[in-house]
């Protein structure tokens, strides 16, 4: 008996049975296209995730203060951050942007809102990657004069204007004090840490001279977090040497627990992915069950064929099958069963995955399920062995049929 | 050389707690190219001793050699391959392939037994025509069972018994699903068969117009030989 034969004999006899045969591949379907969808979705989730860790800056490495020893905090101070400016002390450095997180109300007419704000040296732009839609950077000259100025996140700016054009050279109040908007951040859309959209940016000295209130004081030197490029992608891990050496010795820290802690966006890429890896994991382990149940439905399927056909086993056994060629009659069945319910499981799981691709597009989520061919491979393999196995129980039944019994069967 | 013998060939089964002796001690020979009818009432042992002589069942004890070939302890797969070779069987209700054609149901045979289907001579696909023909059929080659009237349907499975030119036919009452003018068809066509190809045919009837027309009947009685006239 050849495989060809086989073949179009199974495929012979489940056309016989359409109904049941195609109610039975649904299982099947229904499963392998939940497992490509939700794989789909989970890798969708992961590029959209790393697309805005990327867009956050380039080569960047961030200094927090405190390190994993809680009891032992130091703020950073603006000499840290000019210590790590030194070119022969930290050659892979390119730039450094020291900031300060602040919050504050921010007024125009009758219009509120409150937002992260955040004052920043020049630097930052370039480190972060922070585009404007209109106006211009803030300058040295506005950091040197602790000037009034703002930019404006896009939804910000929306907020206040109800529109995201044509606002700078407008003022607003940030904390009861006039700033003159020198222009609006281009849009990035939602992100890691929050919407960047939501945010404002004012000149370091400014946020501290005149919005830290009473608690400028005490303040003196201190900044929050550090942002650093390093000089190109090679050279992150060494500036981050660099960077520890700088600021354990200003630190002085003699033993191995630092104060402060440095992340680079590889940190940060890494951390996402698995986290997007527990989730895609998650999702397809949800489908797989869908898959196994399909699977059982297989396996009942034959079972009631095997029982239905007993004669007929008994007839091709005494004419001559031998154990392994029942078997194999069975088993062609079962794997066909499931070979195409995967086959059109995949179809149906890229379509799902395309339709919410289309519903994420149409409400401006930055998310496209992408289909990989791994996940096609998988779920073509997975159904296929899903046949083979859910099918040796009922094809070892039949196969294992006493010629005399199963012709006797009524 | 015999076509079939038998020595003191027993059978015992369990049916729960008690051991029932379907067959007592049977022997006996049969040549190449006799026509037997085994007869019996019901529960005298007929049905499994045509099971032992078809290798569709193994004797508890004793010795049966079919064709020359001792057959009493061979595993299942090598039955199988026994049956295949060198039995042919015609059951009551035919048991065709009823979504197979006729052509393929005569087929079955041969693909078990490997050969390929090619046109050449000798190939799977002209010997089951031969077979077809052999039996009147060769207008009804691609009919199914559905289209096929009872005698047809018996006459198919004649060829499916024949197609791979085994030692011994056993037939399983052929005509007791048939009325009795296909039914003498059918017993003429076997008697034809065995003239023509000289192949050994056992019957296993109640008919005793069915017996009348064999070389020989075997009889049975409470799994023991009545008598072997």
């Amino acid at each position: 008996m050849t495989v060809w034969q086989g073949f179009l004999e199974a495929l012979e006899s489940l056309s016989g049975n359409k109904l049941r045969s195609g109610l039975t591949v649904l299982g099947i379907v229904i499963g392998v296209a939940a497992v490509i969808a939700m794989l789909a979705v989970g890798r969708g989730a992961q590029e959209s995730i790393t697309g805005s860790i990327n867009s956050i800056g380039t080569n960047l490495l961030v200094v927090f203060p405190g390190g994993k020893e809680q009891d032992r905090f130091r703020s950073l101070t603006m000499r840290d951050a000019d210590a790590l400016r030194d070119q022969l002390a930290a050659p892979s450095i390119e730039a450094v942007a020291p900031t300060l997180e602040i919050g504050g109300e921010v007024t125009f007419g009758g219009q509120q809102t409150s937002s992260p704000m955040i004052g920043v040296t020049p630097d930052y732009f370039q480190v972060r990657n922070v585009n404007l839609a209109e106006g211009e950077f803030i300058t040295e000259e506005h950091v040197l004069g602790r000037a009034s100025v703002v930019l404006l996140g896009s939804e910000v700016a929306q907020t206040l204007f109800g529109h995201t054009d044509g606002v700078t050279g407008e003022t607003v109040r940030i904390e009861g004090q006039p700033f003159r908007v020198i222009g609006v951040l281009e849009s990035k859309g939602g992100g890691e840490f929050g919407s960047e959209d939501d945010q404002i940016i004012v000149p370091l000295t400014t946020a501290k001279a005149r919005l830290m209130g009473p608690k400028s004081g005490q303040a003196g030197d201190r900044i929050d977090v550090i942002y650093v490029q390093a000089a190109s992608g090679d050279l992150v891990s060494q500036a981050m040497d660099e960077m520890a050496q700088i600021l354990r010795a200003r630190h002085r820290i003699t033993d191995d627990v630092d104060d402060f802690t440095i992340f680079t966006q590889q940190d940060l890429l890494a951390e996402a992915e698995s986290i997007t890896n527990v989730l895609t994991i998650f999702l397809g382990g949800i489908a797989g069950i869908s898959l196994l149940v399909g699977g059982i439905g297989i396996m009942n399927i034959m079972l009631v064929s095997v029982t239905e056909r007993t004669r007929e086993v008994g007839l091709r056994k005494a004419i001559g099958a031998r154990k392994r060629d029942i078997l194999v009659q069975f088993l062609t069945e079962s794997s066909l069963l499931s070979f195409l319910g995967g086959m059109i499981g995949i179809l149906l799981g890229w379509l799902i995955s395309f339709i919410v691709g289309q519903v994420a597009a149409a409400n401006n989520a930055p998310f496209t399920p992408v289909v990989g061919i791994d996940a096609i491979l998988l779920a073509t393999i997975f159904s296929a062995a899903i046949g083979l196995f859910f099918g040796i129980y009922p094809a070892n039944r039949a196969a294992g049929l006493e010629p005399v019994e199963a012709l006797r069967y009524e | 050389m015999n076509a079939i013998e038998a020595h003191d060939i027993r059978k015992v089964y369990q049916m729960g707690e008690v051991q029932v002796e379907a067959l007592r001690g049977v022997s006996f020979t049969i040549q190449h190219g006799e026509v037997i009818a085994i007869m019996g009432p019901s529960g005298s042992g007929k049905s499994t001793l045509m099971n032992t002589l078809g290798c569709l069942d193994r004797p508890s004890s004793g010795e049966y050699i079919l064709d020359g070939e001792p057959v009493a302890s061979l595993s299942d797969d090598q039955l199988a391959d026994i049956r295949n070779r060198k039995v042919g069987f015609i059951f009551q209700s035919f048991n065709l392939l009823s979504r197979q054609t006729a052509i393929t149901n005569v087929e079955l045979p041969l693909r078990y037994a490997g050969l390929r289907q090619d046109n050449s001579n000798g190939g799977r696909r002209d010997r089951a025509i031969e077979a077809l023909k052999a039996v009147g059929l060769e207008d009804r080659m691609t009919h199914r069972p559905t289209e096929l009237s009872g005698g047809q349907q018996q006459r198919v499975a004649i060829a499916r018994a024949i197609v791979n030119d085994p030692a011994i036919i056993m037939a399983d009452e052929p005509t007791g699903n048939l009325d009795s003018k296909v039914g003498k068809e059918i017993m003429s066509l076997l008697l034809t068969l065995n003239k023509e190809r000289g192949t050994t045919l056992i019957i296993v009837t109640h008919d005793p117009l069915v017996a009348a027309q064999t070389q020989r009947t075997i009889r049975l009685r409470d799994g023991a030989l009545e008598s072997a006239s």
